[in-house]
This record gives structure tokens, C-alpha cells and sequence, in this order.
């Protein structure tokens, strides 16, 4: 079997693992949501629920078939691509997730546009100039700000930045955006506090990967003999730590999409975390699949992409 | 004694003496010359005292998410009755103390109180065209007894046994019995009138002074100054953006920062500093209560002795400090606040009596009894901090009590009214007799503490016949004394409320109704910007 055959079939292997795992979540998830306490009619009619009343609104719901059933109906629905129709609103959940998911990615695409260059330069120059007052200071500085909690770090930017002195809106409020300069106003303080935290942490690991290369033997050769200090850490140091690097990012991004419901309420920003967290709340049974399905997918695809870059630079060296 | 005829009537009068009376903003010479004579060029010295159009308004209130809703039926938080008031009128409208003024209805008539008869204002528009008629009105009211609806007032609906057109302007409404009361059911926001028809609710189509320019779910609203509005002087702003940040510190620092002019329910703990950024903040006494609800058909609660102790051992000045610090009153254990046209001020109120209580109890033996726990929650305001210190008072005299703290998540569907001792959280009824008929009365479904008392059912049936307001407030005091000595419900006090708004933001007023003006701020507000920016804002 040749390398490329043996590659392919690997990530056949990766992908199918991967769908598997989105159809456990899925059956999970339904599962789970439904054994929770309490229903959509509930939820609904709240304090005003008398017994007669949210039996009428469960059975117009359909709420009153069996668990398996309505999970049927609503696996079949996907199955032909249809995600259903929120309990609470009655509008196709599509429509629904379409914006919020669009708002969610852009606030991750902005995050990531900044974050992941920041980390790995910071964790690169940490790396070499290993135990020096830098590398200190960027260690005890990353080390601060993945310990302070993002709820702290959103309301603390906004007592200075907003109520103090003026200087950026306390909402993001997506609607006001019509401006280059207020893009910036708005996105400034969510993607700084979501910054803190998956920066500090990928530089912390991305120095942690350098470091073990740098420190091996063959490294040392090359140092010996006389191989400059830019090639050796771009031609021969990050071929061999691409792969860990894309597990560590993969990691942090991942959490962009669906962690982030702190960073969206804060600065009311209507993403698809708070979304997930309402249709919880109001057991919004559909929408919350969807959430998860989506959240799940984004997981998978960006662990899956580092596996898959792990298989090619493995086999990049291989060959070489 | 007083027509019944001519009662709503007069009311119409009664309400434009007491509007030139206490705000001066809706005056004579506005309500003779017409919108205009107000727009017009101001002095400066001038600004604050008289309302005038134009300007744009955010308000952020408490609660919001995807169940957000603009279907009148199903609107259950502050957020939603907020945003129907802006879209939508009511036949009748709750003034500041509750009383019921004319809104789309001209006049309400009933001679045994039992068919009631309503003329419909004329001249009224929907904001896609259309004219009110009885139809809409049939409509909007029948819809509410379909159970697969999920309407919050299914069960006030129910006591109307036939609702049908009289004519293009006029309904007739028959109750199952008499009700004296029912106008100011139909000032409830969920009754808001809308078209004939309407199934689909992602806009507003209703009479209001706003037009819905913007619904999105959770997020945000924003409204539009009706044109056409049927009330000339009902609406002063042009545009209003409503948006719901749930986070507490989040929605005072959007305050705080100028991001939003106005929010609902300031933190206690945050008043003072508001205050002196030079943002006001408005206390309304609403007669919203938390409360501990004894069941008496099962457990300790059985014993009246019991539930007396349990009263006694409130102490309600130290509640009052606290947890509300002070943004409260003094409750009674009866559900009507202090500033509630028929409360009765005259019963003896409950103290702190450690002493007396432990009496009670040592006396019928509870005092080495195993008692089940107080349910608490964080979705009953205040109830987890009243639990504790209640616990506290019962350790003192060497009572045994346990705090059981329930997430809010589902708390109402899941642990309320379902414990022989839990916490509940409500909201102040339109009327005296929604309040006694929905949470007192022996068949009522929200009656926490199964009290079941006959007299009071016969006295609730009473007052519901008694045109005359003074023996009506008779049968009322009666039945607030009933319920002070004898039901398991535990009222320590009545909270306040408080919203908080820039200076540039005139009109708010306290009303009993709830916050921001009973949920209807928007209607009533207008903005005094400087004089020099406001000229262009005003045409």
C-alpha cells in the first residue's frame, strides 16, 4: 500500500470516528434534556400553569408521546435535513441558529485573527529566550490571566473602559455597528477578554512544545554545528511541533463557539451560546439539539483538522 | 348609591381632572390646541416641565430570552409586557393605583354586573390600516380559552361565558356570575386587543402608540412613534430600543456607562452609588411579595398554632434592613400593600414575638419534632436570605428548621406549591378581588397554602355583587383579616421597586401596577436633551 493510500485510509478512519461520536452526542443529548425536570409547557405557561392547562398545551405540543417517538420524528426530520421547529416560537430552529451562529463565528473569527499570532509568537520567543526576565515575565503574565476568571476580567474592562472613562460601549450591540470605528468600539473589549484567556493559555503551551524540541539532542547538533538561530527553529523546529500546536489551537477554538456564554451576556451579544443556555432554560427540546449538534460538529471538525495535519507532518518527516 | 351606568364614565372624566392635577404635562391648552403648540419652539427654563416629541429612547429591563414573545396570550415576564405596551391597547388601562380608566373601550356598563356591555372607541386603527371593531374584540378575548394556546389567562377567560359582537363598536361580554371587579380584568396586558385573526405573532399588529419596527427574541425590540395613534397626547418619543441584559452588573454598567437611558430593577445594594453618578432612581410601591405558603391540608401546617409560631417568628425589621435594605414595606400577612386603595390599615400588625412563638410550639409539641425543610429559591426574590433568617429565629428558641435552596431553573413547575413549607414570589394583581379569588379562594389554583375557608368564599361572593365602593371596602377589610389570622401564607413585606434613568429621560412616574410604570413607561416618557440639539430632533 502506498503512502498516500495508507494517509487516505487514516483519515477515512478519523472522519468516521468523528461522525459516530456526533451521532452518540446527539442520541445523548436528547436523552438527557428530556430527563430533565419539568417540560416546554411548563416552562411556558410558568406561574401560571394549572394542570389542566399545560396538559392541553403538551398535548397540542405532542408532548404526551413517548420520549422514543418524538426522538424518531425528530432524527428522521434531520435525517432529511430538516432541524425542526422550536417548541417556544414556532419558527423553523434553522432560521433561529442562522444569525446567532453568523454573530458566534465572527466574534470566533475575530478572536482568532488576533489570539492565535499573539500566542504563538509569545510562546515562541518564550521558548528561546528560555528562563530570562522575558520569558518570566510573559509566564507569570499568562499565568494571571488564565487564572482570573473572564467574568471578572469582561466587568472589570468595563468599569474602566465604559463607565470610567467613556471610552468604549459597555453592550456589543451588533445592530449599532455602521462603522469601521465602531466595529472596532464594539468587538474591542469581547475579543480582548476572550483573548486573555486562549492566549494566555496556547502560549503557555505552545512555549511548553518548543522547549521539548529545543532542548533535544538533535537540536544541539545543529547548534554545533553552526546552523543559524532563524533556520533552526523555522526548518527544522517547527516541522516537528506543527502537530502539537494544532491540537493545542484546536483545543482553545473550540471553545469560542460555545464557551463563551460569560463573554456573550456580559456584553449582550447575541451568540448561539446564550441561545443554547435560553433553549435549556425554556426546554426547548429541538433547539437545543441543534446547539449541541452544532457546538459538537465545531468540536469535531477542528480536532479532526489537527489529526489530519498531525498524519501529513508525520509523514513529511518520514519521507524526508 | 352610586349608577353602575355612568360609574366607567365618569371615570373618563375623573381621570383628565386628576391628569391636569398631577401632571401637569398632559394640560388643557395641549389638549385643546392639539400636538402641535407643544413642538414648537421652547425656552430653555422650560425644558423638563412640558413633554414634547422626538428622541430616542434604549431601556433595558431583567429578563429576556428566546420565549420572548409578541402573542399578548403567552407574554409571562416583565420584558414582554414592556414591549406588548408599546404595541398593543387594552380595552381598559390600570392607572397608578390600579383603578381602571377607558382605554379602547369608550365606556363598560353592566346593570347585575353579570353582562357587561362595552363601547369600543371609534376612530381607532390597527397599525396595518384597519379599523377596530367588535370582531378584533371578540376575538382577541375568545382566543384565550383555547387550552392548546397556552394563554397566562386561560383561567380568567373561563369566567366569561360568552363574548359576541353588538353592532360594529359594540361586545358583549357575559360572566358565568357576577363580577363588580371584572373591568379591571380586562386591563390585564394579556388581554390586549388584537386583529381579527392574527396567528402569526414575528411583528405587532395592535392599536398601540408604537409600531414594531424590530422583534428579535432575546435580543432586542425596537418601536416606532405611532402616527395615527388614537390617543393625541399618549406618546411623545420617536423611537424606543428595548433590550434585556439579564446580567445584573452588565445591565448597571450599561446604565452606568450611558450605553442605555433607562433599566428595570436597580440592585438595593446599588441605589446610593447610581444615585450619585446623578442617575435617578424610582421607587414604585408595588404590591409584589415573597412569601412562605404553610400547606395547611398536610404536615405541621394542619396546626394553627403552627402557623401562627411560624408568622411570629418573622422578623420583619430585620428582613426589611437586610435584604431589601430598606427598598421595602412592612407586610401584614395579608396580600394587599399598604398603599392599596382598599387595604385594610386597622388589623394589628404582626411583630417579632420569639416568646410568644415558642409558647405556640412547645405547648402542641414541635419543638423536638423533626419539621420539613423551607424551600427556597433564588427564583422567589429575597426567599433564600428570609429562609436563613428564619432559620436562625427558630434556632434561637430551639426549633429545629432545615433551608432547602432549589435552583431557579424550573422552580416554579417543579417545587412550588409542592412542599408542605416553600417559598412563592407574586406579582401584584389587578384588581383586590383577582388578588382574593386567584391565591385565597378555597377553589382557587394558586392557593399556596390550601386555606380553605367557606366565610371567605360567601364574603369573595359578596364583594362581587356590592356596588357600593365603601361597604365593598368593608367586605374587603373582613376578608384581609381572615386571612391575616388564619391562612398558612406568610406575607413579611412588600417589595419595592426600583428602575433607574437618566435625567434626560421625563415623565416616569410610580405606579402600584409594577416596574417602569406598571410595564407601560414607554407611552408616558419623553426627553428633555439640550435645547440645542433637541430642536433638530423635534419637528
Amino acid at each position: 500500500m502506498t503512502m498516500t493510500a495508507k494517509l487516505g485510509m487514516a483519515i477515512a478512519r478519523r472522519l468516521g470516528a468523528s461522525c459516530v461520536s456526533l451521532i452518540f452526542v446527539v442520541v445523548a443529548v436528547f436523552f438527557i434534556t428530556s430527563a430533565l425536570p419539568g417540560d416546554v409547557a411548563q416552562s411556558l405557561l410558568g406561574q401560571a400553569a394549572t394542570s389542566d392547562s399545560v396538559a392541553a398545551l403538551r398535548h397540542s405540543l405532542r408532548l404526551d408521546q413517548p420520549v422514543i417517538l418524538r426522538f424518531a420524528s425528530w432524527a428522521g426530520g434531520l435525517l432529511r435535513g430538516d432541524f425542526g421547529v422550536s417548541l417556544v416560537s414556532h419558527q423553523s430552529v434553522m432560521s433561529m441558529v442562522h444569525e446567532r451562529l453568523i454573530h458566534s463565528l465572527l466574534l470566533a473569527g475575530i478572536t482568532t485573527l488576533f489570539a492565535v499570532p499573539m500566542a504563538l509568537a509569545l510562546g515562541t520567543l518564550s521558548a528561546i529566550f528560555r528562563n530570562t526576565i522575558f520569558d518570566r515575565a510573559v509566564s507569570l503574565l499568562t499565568l494571571c490571566v488564565v487564572s482570573v476568571p473572564e467574568f471578572l476580567v469582561a466587568t472589570l474592562a468595563v468599569l474602566v473602559f465604559a463607565v470610567q472613562l467613556h471610552l468604549l460601549p459597555a453592550l456589543a450591540s451588533i445592530s449599532d455597528i455602521h462603522s469601521i470605528g465602531s466595529f472596532l468600539a464594539a468587538f474591542s473589549m469581547p475579543v480582548a477578554t476572550l483573548g486573555c484567556v486562549i492566549v494566555g493559555q496556547m502560549a503557555r503551551m505552545t512555549r511548553a512544545v518548543m522547549v521539548n524540541v529545543l532542548s533535544s539532542s538533535w537540536v544541539e547538533m545543529a547548534v554545533l554545528k553552526g546552523v543559524s538561530p532563524t533556520a533552526i527553529i523555522l526548518r527544522h523546529v517547527l516541522p516537528n511541533v506543527i502537530a502539537p500546536l494544532f491540537n493545542v489551537m484546536a483545543l482553545s477554538l473550540s471553545y469560542l463557539l460555545g464557551g463563551v456564554v460569560i463573554v456573550e451576556s456580559v456584553f449582550h451579544y447575541p451568540g448561539i451560546a446564550s441561545l443554547m443556555v435560553d433553549s435549556v432554560a425554556s426546554r426547548d427540546i429541538p433547539l437545543v439539539q441543534t446547539c449541541a449538534l452544532i457546538f459538537c460538529a465545531a468540536y469535531l471538525l477542528l480536532t479532526t483538522l489537527a489529526d489530519i495535519v498531525a498524519l501529513f507532518s508525520t509523514q513529511e518527516r518520514t519521507r524526508a | 348609591m352610586l349608577n353602575r351606568r355612568n360609574m366607567i364614565k365618569q371615570g373618563t372624566r375623573m381621570v383628565a381632572a386628576s391628569m391636569c392635577a398631577t401632571r401637569p404635562w398632559l394640560g388643557v391648552a395641549r389638549a385643546a390646541d392639539g400636538r402641535e403648540t407643544t413642538t414648537g419652539p421652547v425656552e430653555a427654563g422650560q425644558w423638563g416641565t412640558q413633554p414634547r416629541t422626538g428622541g430616542h429612547v434604549r431601556a433595558a429591563s431583567t429578563s429576556g430570552s428566546l420565549s420572548d414573545t409578541l402573542d399578548p396570550a403567552r407574554q409571562s415576564m416583565a420584558t414582554d409586557y414592556l414591549r406588548g405596551n408599546m404595541f398593543y391597547d387594552g380595552l381598559v388601562a390600570l392607572d397608578e393605583t390600579l383603578t381602571p380608566r377607558p382605554a379602547l373601550a369608550q365606556s363598560i356598563e353592566s346593570s347585575d354586573f353579570q353582562t357587561w356591555h362595552i363601547q369600543l372607541r371609534s376612530g381607532v386603527c390597527f397599525h396595518d390600516g384597519a379599523p377596530l371593531t367588535s370582531a378584533d374584540v371578540v376575538y382577541s378575548i375568545l382566543r384565550h380559552k383555547d387550552p392548546a394556546l397556552g394563554s397566562q389567562v386561560h383561567y380568567q377567560a373561563m369566567a366569561m361565558h360568552a363574548v359576541r359582537a353588538d353592532g360594529p363598536l359594540g361586545v358583549v361580554i357575559e360572566l358565568a356570575a357576577p363580577n363588580i371587579a371584572f373591568p379591571s380584568v380586562l386591563g390585564l396586558t394579556n388581554f390586549a386587543i388584537i386583529r381579527d385573526g392574527t396567528t402569526r405573532f414575528e411583528t405587532a399588529n395592535g392599536t398601540g402608540p408604537f409600531t414594531c419596527a424590530v422583534f428579535q427574541p432575546g435580543v432586542r425590540s425596537v418601536a416606532l412613534r405611532n402616527t395615527n395613534f388614537w390617543n393625541p397626547g399618549g406618546v411623545w418619543v420617536d423611537s424606543l430600543e428595548l433590550i434585556s441584559i439579564s446580567d445584573d452588573m452588565a445591565r448597571h454598567n450599561a446604565l452606568l456607562s450611558g450605553d442605555v437611558d433607562i433599566i428595570a430593577a436597580v440592585d438595593p445594594r446599588l441605589v446610593a452609588l447610581v444615585r450619585k453618578r446623578n442617575i435617578a432612581v424610582m421607587e414604585s410601591p408595588t404590591g409584589t411579595y415573597t412569601n412562605l405558603a404553610i400547606r395547611q391540608d398536610v404536615g405541621p401546617g394542619e396546626n394553627a398554632d403552627f402557623v401562627q409560631a411560624m408568622k411570629l417568628l418573622f422578623n420583619r425589621e430585620q428582613m426589611r434592613n437586610s435584604i431589601y435594605l430598606g427598598f421595602c414595606r412592612a407586610g401584614n400577612d395579608q396580600p394587599l400593600p399598604p398603599e392599596h386603595r382598599f387595604c385594610n390599615t386597622d388589623l394589628p400588625q404582626t411583630v417579632y414575638d420569639p416568646d410568644k412563638a415558642r409558647f405556640l410550639l412547645k405547648k402542641n409539641g414541635f419543638l423536638n419534632q423533626s419539621l420539613p425543610p423551607l424551600i427556597c429559591s433564588p427564583a422567589a426574590n429575597g426567599s433564600v436570605e428570609m429562609a436563613v433568617l428564619l432559620q436562625n429565629a427558630a434556632q434561637n428558641i430551639g426549633l429545629r428548621l432545615d433551608v432547602r435552596r432549589m435552583p431557579a431553573d424550573g422552580y416554579w413547575s417543579q417545587s412550588w406549591m409542592r412542599f408542605p413549607m416553600g417559598f412563592g414570589n407574586v406579582n401584584p394583581r389587578a384588581s383586590a378581588d383577582m388578588t382574593f379569588a386567584l391565591s385565597f379562594a378555597s377553589t382557587a389554583p394558586w392557593n399556596e397554602a390550601h386555606w380553605r375557608d367557606p366565610r371567605f368564599d360567601q364574603l369573595l361572593v359578596l364583594s362581587r355583587q356590592e356596588p357600593d365602593e365603601t361597604r365593598r371596602h368593608a367586605l374587603y377589610n373582613d376578608m384581609q383579616a381572615m386571612i391575616h389570622a388564619g391562612s398558612g401564607v406568610c406575607i413579611p413585606s412588600f417589595i419595592t421597586s426600583l428602575d433607574g434613568f437618566h435625567p434626560r429621560i421625563q415623565g416616569l412616574h410610580p405606579h402600584q401596577g409594577g416596574q417602569l410604570m406598571g410595564y407601560n413607561f414607554a407611552r408616558h416618557i419623553w426627553v428633555n436633551d439640550q435645547p440645542a440639539s433637541a430642536k433638530t430632533g423635534g419637528q
